[in-house]
């Protein structure tokens, strides 16, 4: 267990060392996923035998002396929203399920050609729509620092996999916040690149232009390194830059000094305030003076087009889901369901979508399928867009003020399971931070910033740059990091509960448990 | 419905038709619009596919450059405004073909806008005015098991096959054209005979009707004389021949017509073209409330293709199709009348190759304008569909230019070359058709005949030269058509000789 505390970077240079092998460490995270993972339950999919193959092949490099990369031999868990090939992928919904996809997304082939070993796939929100992982088809992921609590979401399962050592690495999507949300309330870190900065080729999309892969790990310097492993770009992905990325380690590298002077920290003021945890704020607050401390300039900046951020979100993203969603129709691949008598192609279609889609995703499709119809066009989608433009010239405007751009990342700690299940508003308001920067398209990052004082849950601190500045992200994090970490004297992870293992261990082969 | 159509003639009397044409020509690109799976017909079903063509979860398009090239190609040679900013929309609705349930389109951004083709009809030439050209992917192909219609209504399963799923097609749309009278059925197959040899001419695709590499809906509506009202409109499909196109656009001048003098009112509808029995007959109903909820597709940035490379690309244009005519009508010492037929028959581009394999321009025209012309209309097929190439038409000229056969001979070969004889050589060797040129039979011949007729040859023998031609028949008929006429002739009036 003490293994499995360190980090990607010190198992690379164990790895390197020859202190431990892939094998040892591939190993080490499965025991643990059949430990704890009946209670956190972060996997939908154990890949034991994949993971182990890839390991040894890791190891041969390695002893070879040609690793494939700094990671080569380091596991990870990937996001079921990812297509992997030979491993199955449902995003979460009953609607894939059986589905084996032919290929490999590419960022699950950069893995793979890095080295890699892929431990499984990751509990989901259906189809990435949610912030609690509730929304699984195939139950929730349980919070590994309050297991009657969520991990946010949708990525909950990758953040709660990295929270529970149960994988050093992991891979996570944001579209509305689905990374740095569950980081926030899992005490992880997790980031959305730039838009276009991380290729989209074989996530199953909820919304395209908003979508973005992105790395979820306990440390900046880890999200670093597996950020310059997927990154960068593809020519499978139309959307995707064709420009090298910053250099992102060497920025993490050099921010863990804790020297930020000459650097202009924006406060957003809209983020704030009322709706804020009082806990959530006060950490908040510390981890700007601290900021402020290691050399950083603060200034308060506006971003008043913000107030329409989360109306203009549930028009875009329903509108694009709506579209997405209609290949889900039994012809092809995945769940049918043939009605009684002589159906038609239409009447297998309802009765599979029906039976195969859970409520948050029939309400999105039909918010999406209203939004876009002929005559509402304008009013919904069309003005949803424009509200973009205005948020994205709020950005603009913010940083010709300040370098980076600060916020909670989420309003609250991580709340009971069931709590808001019923309330599809005050869900959707968890997400009020995280939603401006996937409508400009600008990154963000999301660091552990303490425990909130009244529940002692996890609060996350959300750095945002502009569009292409990922490395920004990167220095600040890492420095707020090591200044956080002095003072707490470790890891905040090292403060979560243990968790008991399971008294039956957890199947680690076969199908969605 | 049972009632009796009304005539044509009646329907054009008391009604004007509005027509408008959009016709989708698939590209001959080697690879799809969005993937590089291969685009060559005839493959074994679903052997051209991969997961973006597939529509498969997470796999995204990428455009194809070669085809933005073709629709911008196509969009100048109409004369179009090439767009300096377009992009690509979702076009919704479920149908099983479609892998993804929405087809990557354009819809109020295409790539070609605003502009004209002109047509002739019998020497009258139309301005047909383009609306847009815009690119899109084809869906894949259903093929409906069992059932009476061969429509997926009824059947007891359906087969499809994705490779043509993400073919890139053209879209070609034109703006109403009115003021055609009678001529609407023959401006709208003009139309798109014309589209097709300026496309054939682009190189940009094989546009084979039968292949289904271009189709053809037909909207069309009337109405009354005189009125400069459009009247309720329906959309024919599935109109895949140059001549259906025609009989379409007829059926439903008539129909419609029927409908309204008769008090009824059109139904804004989709309607089938049924090419055995000549009708239309109604399909979905179609009404302005079909919503495809239309929304730029996310996944692709817009284009904006560079000024330089669009002139780069004007430049390269093949002549005009006036100017390639009127070039090709000099050469051929054609008169004007003569390269109106040629044209109305569609054979432009066959006497071009029959001349190429080495037959006279006025021969090939004779045999590819009256005498083939005549046998495609009765089969009710296209010219270039009739069983025969335009090297065997030059072969069979060859013939007659060798003296081998004459043209009433001619005839019997292309009976054989069509009914799938083999080659004319072999057709004339099968069938015994070559000329007796023989002197010693042809001599006997010769002799009776003039046994037979001893007033003609007596006239002759008086000098009346001209009366040889009554022997020459009498010879011809004693060898069925088989005799070198010429060399009759000769004999007959060596023997008479004054």
């Amino acid at each position: 267990m003490t293994l499995l505390k360190k980090s990607a970077a010190e198992f690379a240079a164990m790895l390197a060392a020859g202190d431990v092998t892939s094998v040892e460490l591939t190993q080490a995270c499965l025991d643990r996923i059949a430990a704890v993972d009946g209670a956190v339950h972060s996997f939908l999919y154990v890949d034991a035998e994949g993971a182990l193959a890839q390991a040894a092949a890791s190891d041969a490099r390695r002893a070879a002396g040609t690793p494939a990369s700094e990671l080569d031999g380091v596991p990870i868990a990937v996001k079921d929203v990812l297509a992997t090939q030979g491993l199955p992928t449902t995003c979460g919904s009953k609607i894939l399920e059986g589905w084996i996809p032919p290929y490999d997304a590419t960022v699950v082939a950069r893995l793979k050609a890095a080295g890699l070993p892929i431990l499984g796939k990751t509990n989901m929100d259906e189809f990435a729509m949610g912030s609690s992982t509730e929304h699984s088809a195939y139950g929730p992921t349980h919070n590994p620092w309050d297991l009657d609590r969520i991990p946010g979401g949708s990525g909950g399962g990758s953040a709660a996999a990295v929270a529970a050592f149960e994988a050093p690495l992991a891979i996570g999507t944001d579209t509305g916040g689905s990374i740095r949300q569950p980081g926030a309330v899992t005490g992880t870190v997790g980031l959305k690149p730039t838009y276009g900065g991380i290729s989209r080729y074989g996530l199953v999309a909820m919304a395209n232009s908003l979508d973005q892969v992105g790395p979820v790990t306990r440390t900046v310097l880890d999200s670093a390194l597996l950020h310059e492993v997927i990154g960068g770009h593809d020519p499978l992905d139309s959307t995707s830059i064709d420009q090298p990325l910053p250099a992102l380690v060497a920025a993490a590298r050099d921010g863990a000094s804790g020297d930020l002077s000459g650097l202009r920290v924006g406060v957003i003021a809209e983020l704030r305030g009322e709706g804020y945890q009082a806990g959530v704020q006060q950490r908040f607050d510390e981890a700007v003076a601290l900021l402020v401390g290691a050399g950083a300039e603060v200034v308060e900046v506006s971003c008043p087009s913000f107030a329409h951020a989360l109306a203009a979100y549930y028009l875009i993203m329903p509108s694009e889901a709506s579209s997405n969603l209609a290949r889900f129709d039994a012809m092809r691949y995945g769940l049918r369901v043939v009605p009684d008598g002589d159906p038609s192609a239409e009447d297998v279609m309802r009765a599979t979508r029906d039976a195969g889609f859970g409520d948050e995703v029939k309400r999105r499709i039909i918010l999406g399928t209203y939004a876009l119809s002929s005559g509402y066009y304008d009013a919904y989608y069309g003005q949803a867009q424009k509200v973009r433009t205005l948020i994205s010239q709020d950005f603009a405007a913010a940083f010709d003020l300040a370098d980076v751009l600060v916020s909670p990342t989420a309003p609250t700690t991580a709340f009971r399971i069931g709590e808001k299940l019923d309330d599809p508003l005050a869900m959707y308001l968890n997400d009020v931070a995280t939603i401006p920067a996937n409508l400009a398209g600008i990154p963000g990052i999301s660091i552990p910033a303490g425990l909130a004082p009244e529940d002692g849950l996890p609060v996350g601190f959300q750095v945002l740059a502009p569009a292409l500045a990922d490395d920004r992200l990167y220095r600040v994090g890492a420095a707020l990091e090591a200044l956080l970490e002095k003072q707490w004297g470790a890891p905040l992870l090292s403060q979560a509960p243990e968790l008991t293992p399971a008294v039956e261990p957890v199947e680690t082969s076969g199908g969605a448990a | 419905m049972t009632t009796t159509l009304m005539s044509y003639d009646d329907a054009i009397a008391a009604f004007d038709p509005a027509m408008g044409l959009e016709v989708h020509v698939e590209l001959n690109t080697a690879t799809k619009m969005f993937c590089g799976c291969p685009t060559e017909f005839g493959a074994e079903p679903n052997t051209q596919t991969c997961p973006t063509c597939l529509g498969l979860p997470g796999s995204l398009p990428v455009v194809n450059r070669k085809a933005v090239e073709s629709a911008i190609r196509i969009g100048l040679a109409l004369n179009c405004e090439i767009a300096a900013w377009c992009r690509f929309a979702r076009k919704n609705y479920f149908y099983p073909d479609m892998p993804k349930n929405f087809q990557t389109s354009q819809y109020d951004e295409p790539i070609a806008f605003d502009g004209f083709l002109d047509v002739e009809v019998e020497g009258e030439t139309f301005r047909v005015e383009i609306e847009r050209a815009h690119m899109e992917e084809d869906t894949g192909k259903s093929l409906h098991v069992g059932g009476s219609t061969g429509r997926i209504q009824g059947a007891d399963y359906s087969l499809v096959d994705y490779n043509r799923a993400g073919i890139p097609l053209i879209e070609i749309v034109t703006r109403p054209i009115t003021g055609m009278g009678a001529k609407a059925p023959a401006v709208a197959r003009a139309y798109v005979a014309t589209l097709r040899d300026l496309l054939l001419g682009l190189g940009v695709s094989d546009v084979r009707m039968e292949q289904g590499s271009m189709r053809c809906d037909v909207n069309l509506s009337l109405a009354p004389s005189g009125s400069d009202k459009l009247g309720t409109r329906t959309e024919t499909k599935n109109v895949n021949s140059l001549r259906s196109v025609e009989r379409a656009a007829r059926y439903e001048v008539s129909r419609q017509a029927t409908l309204l003098s008769a008090g009824e009112s059109i139904l804004q509808e989709t309607r089938h073209w049924h090419e055995d029995t000549g009708v239309t007959t109604s399909g979905r109903e179609k009404s302005d409330a079909d919503d495809y909820r239309y929304f730029p597709e996310p996944d692709l940035v817009p284009m904006a293709p560079p000024t330089e490379w669009v002139e780069e690309l004007r430049a390269a244009l093949p002549e005009p199709l006036r100017v390639q005519r009127a070039r090709l009508q000099a050469v051929w010492g054609f008169t004007d009348l003569e390269m109106r037929d040629v044209v109305a028959s569609d054979a432009v581009g066959l006497i071009e190759q029959t001349v190429t394999a080495g037959s006279s321009a006025q021969a090939a025209r004779k045999w590819w304008v009256s005498e083939l012309t005549r046998r495609a209309n009765e089969d009710g097929i296209e010219l270039a569909e009739l069983p025969i190439t335009p090297q065997q038409v030059a072969r069979i000229q060859a013939l007659v230019d060798e003296g081998s056969i004459n043209d009433k001979l001619a005839r019997q070969v292309f009976d054989g070359v069509l009914a799938g004889e083999g080659e004319p050589d072999g057709v004339v060797a099968a069938r015994g058709l070559a000329v007796v040129s023989d002197d010693a039979a042809l001599g006997e011949a010769v002799d009776r005949a003039i046994a037979a007729n001893p007033d003609v040859a007596e006239k002759i023998r008086d000098g009346k030269v001209a009366a040889a031609g009554a022997l020459i028949g009498a010879v011809m008929a004693q060898m069925r058509g088989q005799a070198d006429a010429g060399r009759v002739r000769e004999l007959i009036l060596e023997k008479l000789a004054p």
